[in-house]
């Protein structure tokens, strides 16, 4: 089991409210990723839920009960750090035991145990080395190692892959969210990165400034960005968000309108100058100088013949324009 | 060309080290050098590098005079004493200086450091008439705790710059893999700072085996260590440079041979943190 709720969690070091006041479930089996820039609080929320810091006020429930003022030992988490957090005195095998160790279980059950996490990761030639002998990926499959091997009511992982290179990061994402398949344990996920966030969640929490702006399914996000930062933060490239005159005629304050969801016309529309053409062959990404709205980031499916200089003229999709009232929020 | 400057460069330099090295060193050759004259060829005019007889007489004479062995095995007792109970207590409050400090953490270390500043001799009555009142006056354990106070800041300080080099986040990783307090200090703070707290061991003994102004002035005869048994070999008159030259010798030996064997460690544990 994993299930965890959050009822009006707050954080404050000194005068400075870092949460000022936080209400999320999580469901078991869940992966649920935190994300939002940094200092928005994503990983002081997930250390408040790991028990390594205390909260200021709130109650922080496990299965249930009451675990706001248990230490993190008696939380049932297992936690992956961005840094591994390897002890660099033992070697992988120690390392992978250690919490089994602490746990009391005999020598037999521990082997079994290392040995079948250490199967699962690719790391039976490594069980003999120390983690400095090891490479950032390995030493991430070492520090996952030790999370699963305890069986934990959930993992939480803070910003594990920001250490590693992108390709390999890439690799560890598809990695991670097949053990989550084959573990089917809750699992919270803290990145700054939105494309991990979308190829990762079942749900995702937007935090800015310790505030939860949304909770839903990457597509709900996607599709249906409840106010500007969350329209802003979610998506690459960034949605349009658009003010002034062009918004008013919508009656809004502000508009927004995803980059592939602008169509090439001949008549009407926002005139404009190619400025930067990307060329990726299966996409063609444009950012487009306009006088009425600004510069543009557009997206055209395949190679698009368009290039630098070129003027253009583009319209958004009927029925794909979300409008934002002056508070940002959507209306 | 380039590789023969180096080269020269190299000799000027092992020269100039070596020159440095045999100035401080010095003091220690003269008084080893010493402890082998006869009385009179010690204090003969000009001074004699090395005398035309050599002589173990004033060791033996040593030894017969005093009971070496005795003031040995208490200077042993109260250096490694006042440096292990100094540990006990220095670990964990280092711990919390480092993991968990406070506003004000850095001006309790400044506070502990300054009382190293302080000039022994003026909390000298206070603490000779404790020690009197106290019983622990010449007594081992009186020394011990003497001697750990004042040392207890030099500890607290060396063990927290090596803690404050542990990354937090694996104490908390062993926080979460479900170690105890205890268990995060046993298992995973100990073995990481082990080369720490070796050194600060090491320094330590040094320290405390070299104690002299408390450990004369806090002892008669049952508790005094090897500083007190150099320092009853002065005499106001007469002939003694030799005998208290084998005396000394006698007394930093075994000191120097701990710190022979452990020099690797002990230039580590100095130079500690200033190169990561």
């Amino acid at each position: 089991m994993g299930q965890i709720t959050l009822k009006q969690v707050r954080k404050s070091f000194g005068e400075v409210h870092v949460i000022p006041g936080v209400d999320l479930a999580i469901n078991d089996g869940e992966f649920v990723v935190f994300v939002g820039p940094s200092g928005c609080g994503k990983s002081t929320l997930l250390r408040l839920i790991a028990g390594l810091e205390d909260t200021s006020a709130g109650i922080i429930e496990i299965d249930g009960q009451d675990a706001t003022s248990l230490p993190p030992a008696k939380r049932g988490l297992a936690m992956v750090f961005q840094s591994y957090a390897l002890y660099p005195h033992m070697t992988v095998r120690k390392n992978i035991a250690f919490p089994l160790k602490m746990a009391g279980m005999t020598e037999a059950e521990q082997t079994a145990r290392v040995e079948r996490a250490a199967t699962v990761l690719n790391l039976t030639s490594y069980l003999d080395r120390r983690p400095g002998q090891l490479s950032g990926g390995q030493r991430q499959r070492v520090a996952i190692g030790r999370a699963i091997v305890r069986e934990p009511a959930a993992f939480l992982f803070d910003e594990p892959l920001s250490n590693l290179d992108a390709a390999l990061r890439v690799g560890m994402r598809q990695e991670i969210t097949e053990l989550h398949q084959q573990l089917q344990t809750t699992m919270i996920y803290v990145t700054h990165d939105q494309v991990e966030a979308m190829t990762m969640a079942d749900k995702i929490v937007v935090l800015n400034a310790g505030r939860i702006e949304q909770v839903g399914s990457p597509m709900d996000l996607y599709n249906s960005p409840v106010n500007t930062f969350v329209a802003g933060f979610i998506g690459s490239p960034k949605m349009n968000l658009i003010t002034g005159a062009e918004a008013a005629k919508l009656g809004a304050t502000t508009i927004g309108v995803r980059p592939e969801h602008l169509d090439v016309v001949q008549q009407g529309g926002w005139a404009g100058i190619v400025g930067l053409s990307e060329h990726l062959g299966s996409d063609t990404f444009l950012k487009v100088t306009t006088e009425t709205v600004g510069t543009i980031n557009v997206r055209a499916i395949g190679d698009v013949r368009l290039h630098h200089g070129d003027t253009i003229r583009l319209a958004p999709q009927a029925g794909s324009i979300h409008r934002f009232g002056p508070d940002g929020k959507l209306i | 060309m380039a590789r023969a400057v180096t080269t020269k460069r190299k000799i000027i330099y092992t020269a100039a080290a070596w020159a440095v090295g045999l100035i401080i060193f010095f003091p220690v050759l003269w008084t080893i050098l010493t402890s082998f004259k006869t009385e009179a060829s010690a204090v003969a005019t000009p001074p004699e590098f090395l005398s035309a007889d050599w002589t173990l007489q004033n060791y033996a004479d040593v030894w017969a005079r005093s009971d070496y062995p005795r003031f040995f095995w208490n200077s042993v007792v109260i250096a490694f004493g006042s440096t292990l109970l100094g540990l006990v207590i220095a670990i964990p409050a280092a711990w919390s200086m480092a993991f968990v400090p406070g506003k004000r953490t850095k001006d309790l270390l400044m506070w502990m450091l300054s009382t190293k500043m302080m000039p022994a001799v003026g909390v000298l009555i206070p603490m000779y008439l404790l020690f009197q009142r106290t019983g622990l006056f010449d007594t081992r354990i009186g020394l011990i705790l003497a001697l750990m106070l004042m040392n207890l800041p030099i500890i607290v300080w060396m063990l927290y710059t090596y803690f404050k080099e542990i990354p937090g986040e694996i104490l908390e990783a062993a926080r979460m893999d479900g170690a105890s307090l205890r268990n995060e200090i046993i298992h995973v703070l100990t073995p990481m700072a082990l080369p720490g707290i070796a050194s600060t061991m090491l320094l330590n003994i040094i320290l405390a085996w070299n104690e002299s102004f408390w450990t004369i002035t806090l002892t008669t005869t049952d508790a005094a260590p090897l500083s007190a048994f150099i320092a009853s070999f002065s005499a106001p008159q007469g002939l003694f440079y030799a005998k208290l030259s084998a005396a000394s010798t006698m007394a930093i030996a075994p000191i120097l041979i701990l710190g022979w064997f452990s020099q690797k460690q002990l230039v580590r544990g100095l130079t500690f943190g200033a190169v990561k």
